[in-house]
């Protein structure tokens, strides 16, 4: 009776949309963009939500057994909570390794790679490398590259569907960063404290220079000896803007604010991470905007 | 994402540990040169005041040579550093999609050894040995996730019924995790505790068998209610709920061998899931089996709905029968007794997503009915716990906890107490305890007031963390 419902269920699945899920909000945009309406996305963590402690909800299981293509951003972000879901979701498909499995880091540039002996003393390092790679739009398109390359796997027939949509979002996005580059070139190399290590790509592609973050080390929250000492640090430096995700507290640095008369901007590192950025074109839009109003405020052209 | 590892694994570190070579080596000339120039300056030196000497001259002459020798030398290692750099980076620089290949195809010559003289022409193997486990470090990518939590309890105050030591290292626990082949992964959870080393799980998992089923076999902690899933570094105490020490085996619980099969109920208002266990029928001194007909087994239902995207309950019932050791001697079970054990479970939880790191609240209960068949009248026996455990700030947890239960052997002698337990994480990875205590063991007045610490640690791979 189960085989007579699978062939049942079967020949229509194969021609209905692809059911894709994918851990971040950020990634199910992307895919958006590549799949069109030949796929539906559904992304587990929310985009104001801390990616390294999402947790693994059994609904999420309920997702993920009907999933045809699991996208995640890898290097060891889900480590935390994405094994498990994954062996209960009694889907032989998006288990690693199987044809609906993509780790969409694969052709990313990825930063802060550790270098020789890491231990935990340093906090919870990531050995892979950043995790917090999608924040480059130039990684953008590469993530859109495998997601295209894989779905066309999926759904042969789609390819050329696939690829064209890819096409489009490739070049949307390349004309898009001559207008971000333009809007923060005249802050190039502007001094900035961020919270956790989550904006290294998204410096390095628009120039900033991040000089120090609000947890000592990674994972570890502020202490009062490391925050006297950023204050100190940002004073000599003059450095006028911090950047907290949205997802932490924001007494130390507003503290840390006040202290040294720096803007506190709350920046959404993620799609979702407040209701207007709806896509990955939005996420840059909002987040420069975000930076060049307040750094007119501050009029704060001369920190270098 | 192992991929991009293997030539990192594989290669580099001969190529610079080649690198390292020649720097030392350029190092060490280096060195040589200015070491002679001293030796050469103080042997000189007595002599200046017999002003230009043809010694002097033949000594200066002796260091300009040395000096052109030490620079033709450098120029041959920098030419050999910039042909080494340029190999790495040419390594470092290959695709990642064909990593796997080329791994296997740039492993490095297996290192050899000869034979010993005297051993040769012996009848044994001739020419050159190989070294074993030299240059496999790609193989430890297959190496399963290892990780170790230690725990260590102490205990102060009074227990005259059930005392724990003052100080001990109550557990260290092992667990190897990997993915055996594309149908199974294995894992293994050893405990080495002050009597002995157990293995407290270790299972073969089928995650992706047809049918929408979850097959596990091996030994494992069966699935009855919630503090019996739960290995002892995620409870929220650290002690188990008198519910579970009276009536469900304990620290142990049950735990056996035996396999398991989970299954999704579709429907459309929530995640339903069914488990079947079977198990040998030997349990602590919960369960025990004299034949081998005398299996335990296991029944569990679970219910878990989304109630907003902060909130959502966790439902359980639970069922588990098995014979006892009530009617057995002399090794043979003449009673045949049986123990049916019932139990419900719910669980509440509250964490805001985007505060998900500094709070959270967990409200639990689990109540227990046991029907234990013993050699004069059977026990009918009850107990339950409530539990809350609030998340104050990043780092901080402050519970509570009361206990009630009957014994399972004596139903009529009750035992009560109450807990409250701080908890400080100073990372992710480890965990300090301290909880209050005070248990009533039966009807007269055996009082235990006990402040209990614990120290818990975390090395290794990063561990998923408990829902």
């Amino acid at each position: 009776m189960l085989g007579l419902l699978l062939v049942a269920a079967g020949p229509a699945h194969a021609q209905g949309k692809l059911t894709v899920v994918t851990t971040t909000e950020d990634l199910a945009a992307i895919a958006r963009e590549v799949g069109g309406d030949r796929i539906t996305v559904e992304s587990i963590a929310r985009g104001y939500q801390d990616p390294h402690f999402v947790e693994a909800k059994p609904s999420f299981i309920l997702k993920l057994q009907k999933a045809d293509l699991l996208i995640v951003v890898g290097k060891e972000l889900e480590i935390g909570w994405l094994p498990p879901l994954i062996t209960q979701s009694r889907n032989s498909k998006i288990q690693v390794g199987g044809a609906g499995y993509l780790d969409a880091s694969a052709q990313a540039r990825i930063l802060e790679i550790p270098q020789g002996q890491i231990t935990r003393a340093m906090g919870d390092v990531h050995p892979l490398g950043n995790p917090h790679y999608w924040l480059d739009p130039e990684n953008g398109k590469a993530i859109a590259r495998e997601i295209a390359d894989k779905l066309g796997e999926l759904r042969p027939a789609d390819r050329a569907v696939f690829s064209q949509r890819l096409a489009d979002f490739s070049n949307r996005v390349t004309e898009a960063e001559k207008r971000w580059s333009a809007m923060i070139a005249p802050y190039k190399g502007l001094k900035v404290v961020t919270y956790h290590r989550s904006l290294p790509n998204f410096a390095d592609r628009f120039g900033l220079n991040v000089i120090g973050y609000i947890e000592p080390r990674p994972g570890i929250p502020p202490t009062p000896q490391h925050t006297l000492d950023l204050i100190n640090e940002m004073k000599a430096q003059n450095v006028k803007v911090v950047l907290v995700e949205p997802y932490f507290d924001l007494k130390t640095p507003n503290s840390i604010g006040r202290a040294t008369g720096a803007e506190v901007l709350v920046l959404p590192p993620s799609v979702g991470g407040v209701k207007e950025i709806t896509d990955y074109f939005k996420l840059f839009d909002y987040d420069l905007n975000l930076l060049v109003t307040a750094l007119k405020k501050v009029g704060d052209t001369g920190t270098r | 994402m192992n991929d991009s590892n293997v030539p990192n694994e594989s290669n580099v570190p001969n190529d610079s540990n080649d690198v390292v070579g020649v720097t030392g080596g350029c190092m060490r000339g280096f060195q040589y040169v200015i070491a002679c120039g001293i030796a050469a300056a103080m042997v000189s030196a007595p002599r200046a005041a017999d002003a230009q000497t043809p010694d002097a001259q033949a000594l200066r002459q002796a260091i300009d040579q040395l000096r052109q020798e030490f620079q033709t030398l450098q120029k041959q290692y920098g030419d050999r550093l910039t042909a080494l750099e340029t190999k790495l980076s040419a390594i470092e620089g290959q695709a990642p999609a064909a990593a796997g290949a080329q791994a296997a195809g740039n492993q490095p010559q297996q290192p050899a050894a000869e034979v010993p003289p005297g051993a040769a022409g012996a009848g044994g193997p001739s020419g050159s040995l190989p070294i074993y486990g030299a240059g496999a470090a790609a193989s430890k990518v297959f190496n399963p996730d290892i990780a170790v939590i230690g725990d260590f309890l102490g205990a102060m105050g009074r227990n005259t019924v059930n005392p724990s030591p003052a100080l001990e290292m109550h557990e260290s626990e092992a667990s190897f995790q990997a993915v055996v082949d594309p149908y199974a992964r294995a894992d293994f959870f050893v405990s080495f505790g002050e009597e002995g080393v157990e293995i407290e799980e270790g299972y073969l998992t089928f995650p992706a068998i047809p049918g929408g089923l979850l097959v596990k076999v091996g030994k494992q902690r069966a699935a009855f209610g919630k503090v019996n899933t739960l290995h002892n570094h995620v409870l929220p105490w650290t002690d188990r709920p008198l519910a579970i020490n009276n009536l469900a085996g304990g620290e142990e619980g049950i735990s056996d061998a035996g396999i398991s099969v989970a299954r999704l109920i579709p429907n459309p208002w929530a995640f339903l899931e069914a488990t079947g266990q079977v198990y040998r029928g030997d349990s602590g001194d919960l369960f025990q089996s004299s034949k081998r007909g005398d299996l335990a087994y296991v029944g569990h239902l679970r219910g878990y709905q989304d109630i907003t995207e902060n909130t959502n309950i966790d439902l359980g019932a639970s069922y588990s029968r098995g014979h006892n050791d009530s009617g057995v001697r002399r090794g043979i079970d003449v009673g045949r007794f049986v123990t049916d054990l019932w139990g419900v479970d719910a669980t509440l939880r509250w964490r805001p997503l985007q505060r998900s790191i500094y709070h959270s609240l967990v409200g639990r209960t689990e109540v227990i009915w046991s029907r234990r068949e013993q050699p004069r009248a059977t026990q009918r026996a009850v107990g339950y716990y409530v539990s809350g455990d609030y998340q104050f700030a990043r780092r901080w947890f402050a519970g509570a906890r009361y206990d009630n239960s009957d014994r399972a052997d004596d139903a009529s002698v009750h035992d009560r107490g109450g807990a409250a337990v701080l908890t400080y994480w100073p990372s992710e990875f480890s965990q300090v305890r301290g909880q209050y205590r005070r248990i009533r063991f039966g009807d007269e007045d055996a009082i235990a007031n006990e402040l209990l610490f614990q120290f818990q640690f975390s090395i290794g791979a990063h561990g998923a963390h408990p829902f």
